[in-house]
């Protein structure tokens, strides 16, 4: 729950005054809030828990730790859903208890 | 068991194994206080490595593990409504409530998705203005800033159809219940790296000074487990007891400050109970009196659901570092990461469920 996956800032953006960023974890690239590192240039490396940034890291030190998370099996939180897609799954067939 | 050799740092590993064979002369009980580091310990059998009289007693961060049954039985109930589009972590999908876990909610036709990040949730219900995005805000304070970002831009943005079910938890609080315990076994602690890499280690400063007991922060990997070992027992060898900090590449003793700030502009401090503890004064984060607007609980009127504990389980014990998953008559048998009774067989985070998933199954000599 606590890991942070190490990746590469490839792109800086501004999201309606939110400081964000394309980061590239080995194959993958995805957005990541950027608010909490604002000394975070292009090309830094950073470590991501939840889409945000929490602190910079050297390039080295990103790529060791990217391997050994590999190895673990604890990148799955890079793979989650984009919630862009609409949910799958759904049979219908019960009715839904209103809570 | 991994074998030395199969450590990428296995030359280093070494050095710090004789050091740390060297350093010690007494039996010590440390304890990792984050499951990140549990995982990794059991995985890499890093406390099969250590010398047979330090053992390494398995602490309580694990927010999913941690995360009470009553919480889970509310997420249920919201998720379950038609007009809510319920989000969450991945890892919270898995958790068995008293009835059931999300995922089966979501087969029942409940729109329950998974979020890379709480802001995802923001992009939701613009998208679906007539529906209620609810998340399920979990964690450490690793986790805080990112549910306070979401929370925070909710109300600039005038996004009224997003609320939080807050379930968040604390470590200092935690590791000053397992010391008030009479039961308290630990002497030295390797403290959680990426809390503090967001919150810095002033707060342990004060615990260990209270408590007279070392804590060194440490990060995740096998080796630096080990050097927060060789720290943490050099410490007790010598009658120590200060703060030190293994994973300065990540933590420095002020922390995050711009995350530091969010948060408390978000939340405030206040009880929170833990499964298989119990409530624990001050231990935890609930939303501001100025963010109650947000508060899913309010919101959607759950606060009579009240849930009991199975009695078998032990997870509280486990929790607390007094006692090894093996001493659970449940463990293994009627209690498997498939089928969980309790806290710590729930996320590969907590300690039943790291020892089931690597092969300890039997009580062995080697590291309790």
């Amino acid at each position: 729950m606590c890991l942070g996956i190490p990746g590469q800032v490839v792109l800086l953006e501004n999201a309606g005054g939110l400081r964000m960023g394309k980061v590239r974890f080995g194959g993958i690239v995805r957005d990541a809030c950027l608010e909490y590192v604002p000394e975070v240039a292009e090309g830094d490396y950073v470590i991501v828990h939840a889409g945000f940034a929490i602190s910079r890291v050297d390039e080295q030190e990103a790529a060791r730790t990217y391997q050994l998370l590999e190895e673990m099996g604890q990148l799955a939180e890079l793979d989650q859903a984009d919630v862009d897609v609409e949910p799958g799954g759904n049979d219908s067939a019960g009715s839904k208890p209103d809570g | 068991m991994k074998y030395l050799d199969e450590y990428r740092d296995a030359d280093l590993a070494r050095r710090l194994l004789k050091e740390i064979q060297q350093v010690q002369r007494r039996p010590w009980v440390l304890m990792e206080v984050c499951g990140g580091q549990t995982h990794s310990i059991v995985k890499y059998g890093v406390d099969d490595l250590l010398p047979r009289d330090i053992e390494l007693v398995h602490g309580p961060g694990c927010p999913v593990c941690v995360t009470p049954l009553e919480l889970i039985d509310k997420a249920h109930a919201i998720a379950a409504r038609r007009d809510v589009i319920f989000c969450s972590f991945g890892d919270m999908l898995r958790v068995p409530g008293s009835e059931c876990d999300l995922l089966t909610v979501k087969s029942r036709g409940a729109d329950v998705r998974v979020v890379y990040s709480p802001l995802d949730c923001l992009k939701l219900a613009r998208k679906h203005p007539e529906k209620q995005v609810v998340f399920f805000a979990i964690g450490f304070e690793t986790t805080a800033p990112a549910n306070a970002m979401l929370v925070w831009r909710a109300k600039q943005e005038g996004i009224r159809n997003v609320s939080v079910l807050v379930s968040h938890v604390l470590v200092p609080p935690a590791i000053e219940a397992i010391l008030d315990s009479p039961w308290n076994r630990v002497q030295g602690f390797l403290g959680p790296g990426h809390v503090c890499a967001i919150m810095g280690y002033r707060e342990y400063e004060e615990i260990s000074a209270r408590y007279k007991v070392p804590i060194v922060i440490t990060g995740f990997e096998p080796v630096d487990l080990l050097e927060g070992v060789l720290m943490t027992i050099r410490q007790l060898e010598e009658g120590q007891a200060r703060v030190e900090n293994q994973y300065v590449r990540a933590v420095t003793r002020e922390g995050n400050q711009a995350a530091q700030e969010l948060v408390a502009k978000v939340f405030e401090v206040g009880e929170r109970k833990w499964r298989g503890v119990g409530p624990i004064p001050n231990s935890g984060y609930r939303l501001r009196e100025e963010f109650s607007g947000f508060d899913a609980e309010r919101r959607f009127d759950v606060a009579a659901i009240d849930t009991q504990e199975p009695s078998v389980c032990i997870s509280g014990e486990v929790l607390r570092g007094v006692r090894k998953p093996h001493d659970c008559p449940a463990f293994g048998n009627d209690c498997t990461p498939e089928h969980p009774l309790g806290a710590t067989m729930v996320s590969s985070e907590g300690a039943c469920a790291a020892y089931y998933l690597y092969g300890r199954r039997q009580k062995t000599t080697v590291g309790g």
